[in-house]
């Protein structure tokens, strides 16, 4: 297989000023001083209020609905329904099924039905309350046993039947023939539970419309994905993108829930054209459940073959992922289930088959780590259970089967700088593992995982051959300096990456450098705040800018100072003679030169990432130009008598490659930790008969202060020839291995397995009485459904010896 | 105004130093007063149900949750928000370890954390790092771990510990 490569050159200056440092973000003032501006902070002259109208019912038929009383209430500028946004959009461009407002029929409860606009909040309040809709209630598909019967009316379509809403089966290398090999076969069931992002912000919406002729949209969001939500306002307004301008402020929290198109912001549009005025729409925190777009439900099954030295021989991993009402990003969810646990450890042979089906529920989407925290935990737990049967002690059993740097994984993904090696190391060593695993007192236990994750998807939500991500940068005459990138910060610092990369290459302070981000109108494409692809790629296309911008000064200092511009450094402000540092002259100097022999002092850079895709359907889902390792030990104790779990402890190594910024990348690891904990251990979309249960913040329950363990993390740098500044991603990778970890210790304090996401005490003390009744000490699934995933694309393996020798160390 | 039968009625309330005479709607809340019809968006809301600590200010320098606090009630209080720490533009302690430690990633729970942890400060100048759990657990934060809010915590009793 040919493999293209567009690598960056590697910086060749020794060492860095600023990158890898630990200063304040440039957005940590405004934030602690409470002026940065979040979407529900905006406030317009004539702003109107806007509410919407849910669905009281799981699955129904819309056979009417009458706005005439709320329309005609004084204060009521505004009333839609599903008629008046009569267009289909979704994130993906396969999985166009979504309408702002339900179209005659309702696919789950608190699914939007109408909107108002009104003058203020109980207006538009009582205008919902006089909007009469009148439903014929269907039969509700409220679980993946649901979906797989035959009977049910189908939730996308007519008639009945199973919901099938994406299946893949893809085999690579002999499978069965890895499973002959085997001195031992051993299968396991996992069930993941959904689980939502919970962000601290309600997601919140400000339209504005400048009337015809120009006819002119401004939609502030707090969005993760300007770019895709722009495009599905041009499609559903029918709007030419040049008339809309998306401007996405500081995102209060994320996740992976604000990155697909939302009805709020899509009727905030539509309701501030048709009324001219100002609307705004906050959703309620219990809409913010509905909204949901978080961690599926998956139920799995984990079959692996082995040498009796610990050595695998072949994997085959199914499931099920309950997608809820709409598809989202769900044809990548479910590739996203078989992806990546190639890229860990050397996986001779693979069989992957998955299916997602739709449910009435809140549609689910992507959270940190996406659809592949289900896997990993299945995954990791599963190989704990091996190593105890083997004997071998689960680390060693890892280290038996790592994937080696600068290969391919047996699905064609291209792995390149990988410290996994290191990872375990630290963490084995920093733990005392050796002393505690096994050997801890009843009650104490110890596990061991690991994990990885992409730097950024390799390909774009969209089939284009554009580049990903495009960066401006503007030199003025007084040298200030300006960054324009349509990257936008959920919290996880892309602010403060991006000024920092650009100070580091023109040798000034990421605090003296502006911003600009994240509007449609001002600033280049960036596709958005998903996958962990901002570092990696909005910041290589930062860097190219800068470079260019130091080109320029560089020539104009050179032409001025007669010192070759190979010989000249930017760093501390100044531009100077590399031999001799005494020749130069301060950054403001050195801009006012170039604004006469080098304007305007305006460049850009881009970045793509290198062709990766496998050959074959469903390869699309999973490469990356790069992936980030983790390994993780957590140690906790578990009440035998109430199977409350106490972790008391987390030490986390993750390969990030280069940090741009310590403080920041610890705080991504420490951030991922806690979620996963509380993933692990309580939260949960818990339904009942297809009503969600827990719609509020005191009943979701997540993890607090109290809760919140000591972590010990080490970064390992691996130096990625193709990161900027050598980094790759630590947003969502070291989330994965955290969550088995729990399991695994709860196996190594009591002796028992809970093969099921949340582990809560109800499950472990079930667990517990099975144990002493001699039977089985497990809880979990004890079968998936029957379906027929169909017969598997075959994939040959890939060529080894096609890896570009330009890559290798 | 169609619907709203209830008339607005002064209130007199001294924010941060500042008196504000304001119209209010009897039946807001203390949250939506601050945001909507004083202009401090600094305080945020998460639930407006008591459940996430993010609208927390300081009445008479104890912590309330102003979404279960009517603003009508708020008068003879000294209410200080977040937009009232810093000292003429001067970073207070608190604010200037947030951006050391990174207890600050998205920034939504920023502000009613801040005024936990100064109501904590005022009352127990060395707190212990479990003091400061308890102190904070009515305060979420879904992006940090918290662990680094802690530490600003921390930082920020130690350097007002040694100007005092």
């Amino acid at each position: 297989m040919a493999v293209t490569t567009e690598t960056m050159p590697t910086e060749t200056q020794p060492g860095t000023a600023v990158v890898g440092g630990s200063d304040a973000k440039i957005d940590a003032h405004a934030k602690a001083t409470g002026q940065t501006v979040y979407a529900d902070d905006i406030h317009l002259p004539r702003m109107l209020v806007g509410r919407l109208l849910r669905s009281p019912h799981r699955h129904a038929k819309i056979l009417s609905a009458d706005v005439s009383r709320a329309a005609a209430l004084p204060g009521v500028h505004g009333v839609l329904t599903g008629a008046d946004l009569p267009i289909r959009y979704g994130i993906m461009p396969v999985a166009q099924d979504e309408h702002a407002l339900a179209l005659e029929k309702v696919r789950y409860h608190g699914e939007p039905v109408a909107a108002v606009a009104a003058i203020d909040e109980e207006t538009a309040d009582e205008a919902l309350r006089l909007i009469e809709v009148e439903y014929e209630e269907l039969a509700p598909v409220s679980s993946i046993a649901d979906a797989m019967k035959p009977d049910l009316p189908l939730i996308d379509g007519e008639g009945v039947g199973r919901q099938v809403n994406r299946k893949g089966t893809l085999e690579f290398g002999d499978v069965a023939g890895g499973f002959e090999r085997a001195d031992r076969t051993y299968e396991d069931l996992f069930f993941f539970e959904g689980n939502t992002h919970l962000p601290m912000e309600e997601h919140a919406a400000v339209a504005q419309w400048e009337p015809e002729p120009r006819g002119r949209l401004t939609l502030w969001s707090s969005t993760q994905v300007p770019h895709y939500l722009h495009r599905t306002l041009a499609k559903v307004l029918e709007l030419a993108p040049g008339r809309i301008r998306v401007i996405a402020t500081p995102v209060g929290g994320g996740f992976g829930g604000k990155s697909d198109p939302f009805s709020h912001e899509v009727c905030a549009a539509r309701l501030a054209m048709v009324t001219g005025r100002p609307v705004k729409f906050t959703l309620t925190r219990e809409e913010v459940f509905y909204a949901h777009r978080g961690r599926h439900p998956v139920l799995m099954r984990v079959r692996t073959g082995w040498g009796e030295d610990g050595t695998l021989t072949a994997m085959a991993f199914r499931t099920m992922l309950d997608g809820g009402a709409f598809g989202s990003y769900g044809p990548a969810s479910t590739y996203y289930t078989g992806a990546l646990q190639t890229v860990t450890y050397d996986v001779p042979t693979y069989k992957f088959e998955g299916v997602r089906v739709l449910t009435n529920k809140p549609p689910c989407g992507p959270k940190r780590g996406h659809a592949t925290v289900q896997p990993r935990f299945a995954l990791e737990c599963h190989l704990d259970k091996v190593a105890t049967d083997l004997g071998i002690d689960p680390i060693d059993l890892r280290l038996r089967n790592l994937i080696e740097p600068y290969s391919y994984s047996i699905n064609h993904l291209r792995v390149t700088t990988c410290g996994l090696r290191e990872c375990i190391d630290l963490v084995d060593a920093a733990s005392g593992w050796r002393e505690k695993h096994g050997k801890l007192p009843h009650g104490r236990g110890v596990g061991f995982a690991v994990g990885s994750y992409l730097c950024g998807a390799g390909l774009p939500i969209y089939f284009n051959d554009m580049s990903q991500s495009e960066v401006q940068i503007k030199v003025d005459r007084g040298g200030g300096v300006t960054v324009y990138s349509m990257a936008i910060d959920i919290g996880q610092g892309s602010d403060h990456m991006l000024v920092t990369v650009v100070a580091e290459v023109l040798g000034l302070r990421p605090r003296d450098i502006a911003l600009v981000a994240a509007d449609t109108d001002l600033t280049p494409i960036d596709l958005g705040s998903y996958s962990s692809r901002v570092t990696f790629m909005a910041g290589n296309a930062a860097v190219q800018a800068a470079r260019r911008m130091r080109e320029k000064i560089f020539a104009a200092v050179s032409a001025d100072l007669g010192v070759p511009a190979g010989r000249l450094v930017a760093r501390d402000g100044r531009i100077f003679d590399g031999d001799d540092p005494e020749i130069g002259t301060d950054w403001r100097a050195a801009v006012e030169v170039a604004s006469v022999l080098q304007a305007p002092l305006v460049t850009a850079g881009s970045y793509k990432p290198p062709k990766l895709a496998g050959p074959y359907k469903g390869g699309g889902v999973g490469p990356s130009p790069a992936y980030s390792y983790t390994a993780s030990i957590v140690e906790l104790e578990c009440d035998p008598e109430t199977g409350v779990v106490d972790v008391e402890r987390v030490w986390i190594a993750h390969d990030i490659g280069k940090p741009i910024n310590r403080v920041s990348a610890e705080g991504q690891i420490v951030g991922s930790v806690y979620m996963a904990l509380g993933e692990a251990l309580f939260e949960e979309q818990a339904f009942r008969r297809g009503y969600l249960k827990n719609p509020s913040i005191l009943e979701y329950r997540s993890p607090t202060f109290l809760e919140m363990p000591e972590v010990e993390s080490f970064l390992v740098e691996t130096d990625d020839p193709e990161g900027p500044f050598g980094a790759k991603e630590v947003g969502q990778g070291p989330l994965l291995p955290v969550i088995p970890a729990v399991a695994n210790a709860i196996y190594d304090a009591v002796g028992v397995r809970v093969d099921e996401v949340p582990i809560s005490p109800d499950k472990i003390v079930k667990a517990l009485q099975q144990q002493a009744q001699g039977k089985e000490p497990r809880v979990g699934p004890k079968a998936m459904p029957e379906f027929d995933y169909g017969e598997p694309v075959k994939v040959d393996p890939p060529d080894q010896l096609s890896l570009p020798e330009v890559l290798a160390p | 105004m169609a619907v709203t039968s209830t008339s607005k009625q002064l209130v007199v309330l001294n924010i941060n130093g500042d008196v504000y005479e304001l119209a209010v709607v009897p039946t807001h809340t203390l949250l939506e007063v601050l945001r909507e019809d004083a202009g401090l968006t600094g305080t945020k809301h998460g639930c407006e149900q008591g459940e996430c600590g993010l609208c927390t200010v300081l009445l008479d320098g104890r912590p309330q949750f102003s979404c279960l606090t009517l603003a009508i009630e708020a008068q003879g209080c000294a209410i200080r928000t977040v937009e009232g720490l810093a000292d003429k533009g001067e970073l207070h302690p608190l604010q200037q370890a947030w951006g050391e430690t990174g207890a600050s990633q998205c920034g939504y729970c920023t502000s009613g954390m801040l005024m936990s942890a100064q109501a904590l400060l005022e009352r127990n100048p060395s707190p212990s790092r479990g003091e400061i759990r308890e102190a904070l657990a009515g305060n979420l934060c879904r992006c940090t771990g918290y662990l680094a809010i802690i530490d600003a915590v921390e930082l920020a009793a130690e350097r007002m510990r040694s100007e005092a």
